[in-house]
């Protein structure tokens, strides 16, 4: 069977292959039922493995009595946090991978407390599932149930019930004596804030509430581990980083990572929350322990209840402007659910509320709250969106109390090469200006709209990271090129390193063949995330390739015994500069590889520097039902600074993939905890995202401000188009109907209420 | 000479220092010269915090080079999703 | 636990399993048929990944016992590709980028294939509803929904005018 899709010629000015829309290489297997996801691996005598699971939400454990489970018939093993090291702080990663490995350790399963319901706390591996849940449902608990807190201000409070008896507030003076559930404080503070409010002519300040919502990938956590007799562990796994997670379940099972190889599955989604572990290093331990492959696959339940969703957030802000539009001053505070363990990103949410526009004057306070729910992973620019639903609103109260035009005011403020960044630095070449010029240009800013029917802009920002990637290319016998990387395709990154590939080596992009190598095959690379593969995996690729070219280059040179600088590559072959010698191809030069040097390979490896930053302005129509509150989003426009789109259809598909997730987050998703913690919505039906008939076609503008730091200025386009919907969303609400939402999510019920509040 | 710029958390090290200028090569020997003239500032410079170099955000920066006249800034550690 | 012996059709063969009596559908065709293109999301019926064509109409196969396939005739993604190359719902949805993950995409083009079996040139909103049964968390839809569409536009060029 081929493909018979051909590309699309659209490419860039200057480039052969950049900016075409090729069919993904991985797309055959995907639209067959062919490719092979964390839980469509099976092997011989496999257990199922299960875990037993926390029903409190916060309980010290005083005893846990496995026997009569370890003794059932088909049970083959038992673990709990016993089994595990215990780890201490310190030793923490860096840039995508930072954790600490106390938490870390206590998350994948409970020691003296759980913190959260969903906790684990035991685990068992069965022959069967049936047997394995009858295993789980055998093993007692003694639990000492303690009062918990979901709320941060409650959690804040005096009398709060702490979480963690050595948790010591970090970022503030005096060091507290006493623990609380205050993990650290973080500021920004730059600039005279007095001077700034003093300056303005109008000041708005409003309090907003977000309630904590979950990545929603399809795919639940899916592992197969299997442990050999040498003591050596063979994971596959679906996750965003197979050395991460080879990192970490070495590291929590005392290992050194030469110990664990990890194969990396298809992926089916991620957004952030699969950057850390949860079953991988029960599966290896109970592998171990039973001398036989276990697998592990949540239920989505679990997915909701045990896995990271981000912070709900209580956020106020207060933003002064002069008569002409200037911001002068910006202050306020945030506080962000944590879950059960430090590490929200809530000094993300500080550095990115404002960070689309120059403003000089700014006091903004960020803090991290510890409170008995799951702890938050990351999500898709994490803590941004939520700090960016309240400082977009506050600027569409500022350009309705001022009569300016909502894009124009973002203008008039717009952040460009040379200013400084609220968060300190100054930028370099950004293209946030183009990306709101984009969307005022755009026919739907001026499409007339009808009653009920209102109109909301917003923008966001994001950083974008670089980091460390690997990549290998091989010219094979035919001429053809394997290009095998560390970076997970979790949304046609295949594709994205195979043109650049094609664009280097000058062959066809189908003569490319891009793999996503195991830990044991490629060098070390980060997790899928922070938007980091396409730029940073990018040029360790562009590097091998440009290796490569150098050694092809050198083989042609010594067949015609010629200097190597008198040898061209041009369009995927040698030429003589002279022109009086026939060219020779890849495959001219692999055919001959035995009598030039051998086999035609290259490895490159990079800490990519030079991740440009993000930037997207959005624009939402919506219709309010006055009868029942329910928004129609009827028309979705989102521009976006991509620098230099690689494969356009898939930097579209991420803009429009961010922005139906905020749309989601603006309208319906919330976790939702009974007055005993328990979550009561941990499934599809009751967490609510967007379906195909919730939403209209997202239209897309890619801008492109060329990133100078990336050789064909590619900036990371996953994660900004989650920023600006809620307050797109909000602002069109109020357009529509004179009502500011300052809670998320705005549901029918949120909005028919506050109809009523305003005596609708 | 390379301008640093402390952000809130780091100013309760510097005495309220916002702003210092600092002879170094690298990141290494610049965290090393804070150090010295705010002594015990160097423990906090350390591997959980970014470092951004005129403008550049990095991770795992201690070798990187500082030029003349950068303007130097130590951020939060920074993760994406 | 005794077994049942089920006797049926997949993607136009003749097939018989042994499944257990409260065993779903969806994981007999997973780990007894080992057709791992069937996906699962939630196994309460919400996500979509699991569809299949049954008897002619869609279903989630996790809503369905196993035993209950007894003579039915089951479609799977498995079987959309014939010998003259890929269904061209798998054509559009490779051209127009409809899929990032993957892991929804063989629901989709399952419920697609329903939808054009029964209404060969749907609008829009009909191909919005047919698959509003089915999460994607990746694409927004946007590029789904063109793409059967654009299958809708392909098919009905290539069938004479009835």
């Amino acid at each position: 069977m081929t493909v018979t899709a051909t590309p699309t010629t659209d490419s860039q000015p200057g480039y052969k292959w950049v900016g075409t829309r090729p069919v993904r290489h991985d797309g055959l297997d995907k639209v067959t039922g062919r490719a092979r996801y964390g839980a469509d691996l099976n092997l011989p005598g496999m257990l199922i493995g299960a875990v037993l699971r926390s029903p409190h939400a916060h309980a010290r454990i005083l005893s846990i009595d496995t026997s009569a489970a370890q003794a059932m018939e088909g049970v083959k093993a038992v673990v709990t946090g016993a089994d595990f090291p215990m780890l201490e702080s310190g030793g923490e990663g860096s840039g995508e991978e930072y954790y600490d490995p106390r938490d870390l350790c206590r998350n994948v399963m409970a020691r003296d407390k759980v913190l959260y319901e969903g906790h684990a706390l035991a685990a068992v591996a069965a022959t069967s599932r049936r047997e394995a849940l009858a295993a789980l449902a055998a093993i007692e608990v003694d639990y000492d149930v303690l009062p918990h807190v979901l709320d941060v201000s409650e959690a804040m409070a005096p009398d709060a019930p702490i979480l963690h008896d050595d948790l010591i507030t970090e970022g503030v003076d005096p060091i507290p004596d006493e623990p609380s559930n205050v993990a650290s404080r973080y500021v920004i503070d730059r600039g005279d804030i007095e001077k700034g409010f003093a300056e303005a002519d109008v000041i708005v300040e409003r309090e907003f509430v977000t309630q904590p919502v979950h990545q929603g990938y399809i795919e639940p956590h899916a592992v197969v581990a299997d442990v050999g007799e040498d003591g050596k562990a063979t994971v596959f796994c679906s996750s965003q980083g197979h050395f991460m997670v080879r990192s970490h379940t070495a590291e929590l099972l005392g290992w050194e990572p030469s110990r664990v190889k990890v194969i990396p599955a298809e992926i089916g989604g991620g957004f952030g929350g699969k950057t850390t572990v949860y079953v991988e290093p029960v599966a290896a331990r109970l592998s171990q322990k039973a001398g036989r492959p276990v697998k592990i696959v949540m239920t989505r339940d679990e997915v909701f209840r045990a896995t990271g969703p981000t912070s709900g957030s209580k956020i106020r802000l207060k933003v002064g402007a002069t008569r002409d539009g200037r911001l002068t001053a910006v202050e306020g505070s945030m506080a962000y659910q944590a879950g059960a363990f430090k590490g929200s990103p809530v000094s993300l949410g500080c550095m990115c509320a404002f960070a689309p526009y120059a403003i000089e004057n700014v006091l903004l306070e960020g803090l991290d709250v510890v409170v008995n729910m799951p702890k938050v992973a990351a999500y898709r620019a994490p803590g941004a969106p939520m700090a960016s639903f309240a400082s977009e609103t506050l600027l569409d109260e500022v350009a309705e109390q001022l009569g300016i035009d909502p894009l124009e005011l973002r203008l008039r403020n717009a952040a460009e090469e040379g200013v400084r960044s609220v968060y300190g630095p100054v930028y370099k070449r950004i293209g946030f200006k183009e990306t709101v010029e984009a969307v005022r240009d755009h026919p739907q800013y001026s499409t007339e709209l009808g009653p009920n029917q209102g109109r909301g802009v917003a923008s966001g920002f994001w950083f974008n990271f670089g980091g460390s990637s690997s990549a290998t290319v091989h010219i094979n016998e035919d001429g053809s090129a394997s290009v095998l990387t560390g970076s997970p395709d979790i949304g046609g990154s295949r594709a994205s390193m195979a043109l650049m590939a094609a664009e280097e080596l000058g062959i066809d992009v189908y003569d490319i063949t891009p793999i996503v190598s195991d830990t044991e095959s490629v060098g070390y690379t980060e997790v899928t995330g922070g938007s980091r593969v396409t730029h940073a995996t990018g040029m360790a690729v562009i590097d091998a390739c440009r290796k490569v070219v150098t050694d092809l280059r050198a083989r042609a040179a010594k067949v015609w015994d010629v200097d190597v600088e008198e040898v061209e590559w041009v369009d995927g072959r040698a030429q003589h500069v002279s022109g009086d010698r026939a060219p020779m191809t890849t495959r001219d030069l692999a055919a001959g590889a035995a009598g030039t040097g051998g086999p035609i390979t290259a490895s490159a490896a990079v800490n990519a520097r030079g991740a440009g930053v993000a930037f997207s302005t959005q624009v939402c129509d919506v219709e309010v039902d006055p009868e029942t509150g329910a928004v129609t989003i009827l028309r979705y426009m989102t521009a976006q600074d991509a620098g230099r789109a690689i494969h356009p259809s898939y930097v579209e598909g991420q803009m429009q993939g961010g922005v139906a997730q905020g749309i989601g987050w603006a309208l319906n998703e919330e976790y939702i905890f009974d007055t005993g913690g328990t979550m009561e919505n941990p499934g599809f039906l009751d967490y609510r995202m967007p379906v195909a008939s919730d939403l209209p076609m997202i239209d897309t503008v890619i801008v492109e401000v060329p990133n100078p730091g990336h050789p064909y200025g590619v900036r990371g386009v996953g994660e900004v188009g989650i920023v600006p919907p809620m307050a797109a969303v909000a602002n069109a609400i109020h357009d529509a109907t004179g009502l500011r939402m300052s809670e998320l999510p705005m549901s029918p019920v949120k909005v028919l209420e506050a109809i009523g509040a305003n005596g609708g | 000479m390379a301008r640093v710029i402390f952000g809130s958390a780091l100013r309760r090290y510097t005495g309220g220092v916002e702003e210092v200028e600092v002879e170094a090569a690298t990141v290494r020997s610049l965290i090393k010269a804070l150090d010295r003239r705010f002594p015990g500032l160097g423990e906090h410079l350390g591997s959980g915090l970014a470092v951004a170099i005129d403008g550049e955000i990095m991770t795992d920066a201690l070798y990187e080079p500082v030029p003349e006249d950068a303007e130097v800034h130590f951020l939060p550690p920074i993760g994406g999703g | 636990m005794s077994r049942t012996h089920v006797t049926c059709t997949i993607n136009g063969d003749p097939a018989e399993f042994l499944c257990e009596e409260d065993q779903t559908l969806l994981d007999t065709l997973r780990d007894v048929v080992g057709l791992m293109g069937v996906k699962e999301g939630c196994a309460t019926g919400d996500c979509g990944a699991c569809s299949v064509i049954l008897n002619g109409r869609l279903n989630c196969s996790c809503l369905v016992f196993a035993p209950e396939a007894e003579g039915a005739t089951i479609e799977t993604v498995e079987g959309m590709a014939g010998p003259d190359g890929l269904h061209p719902l798998q054509e559009t949805f490779l051209e127009g980028a409809a899929l990032q993950c993957g892991i929804c995409t063989p629901g989709f083009l399952v419920a697609g294939k329903a939808l054009l079996d029964r209404n060969p040139d749907p609008t829009e909103e009909e191909v919005r509803y047919a698959v509003a049964g089915n999460l994607c968390r990746c694409t927004g839809y946007d590029k789904i929904v063109r793409s059967i569409l654009d299958a809708a536009d392909r098919m009905g060029e290539a069938a004479p005018a009835s």
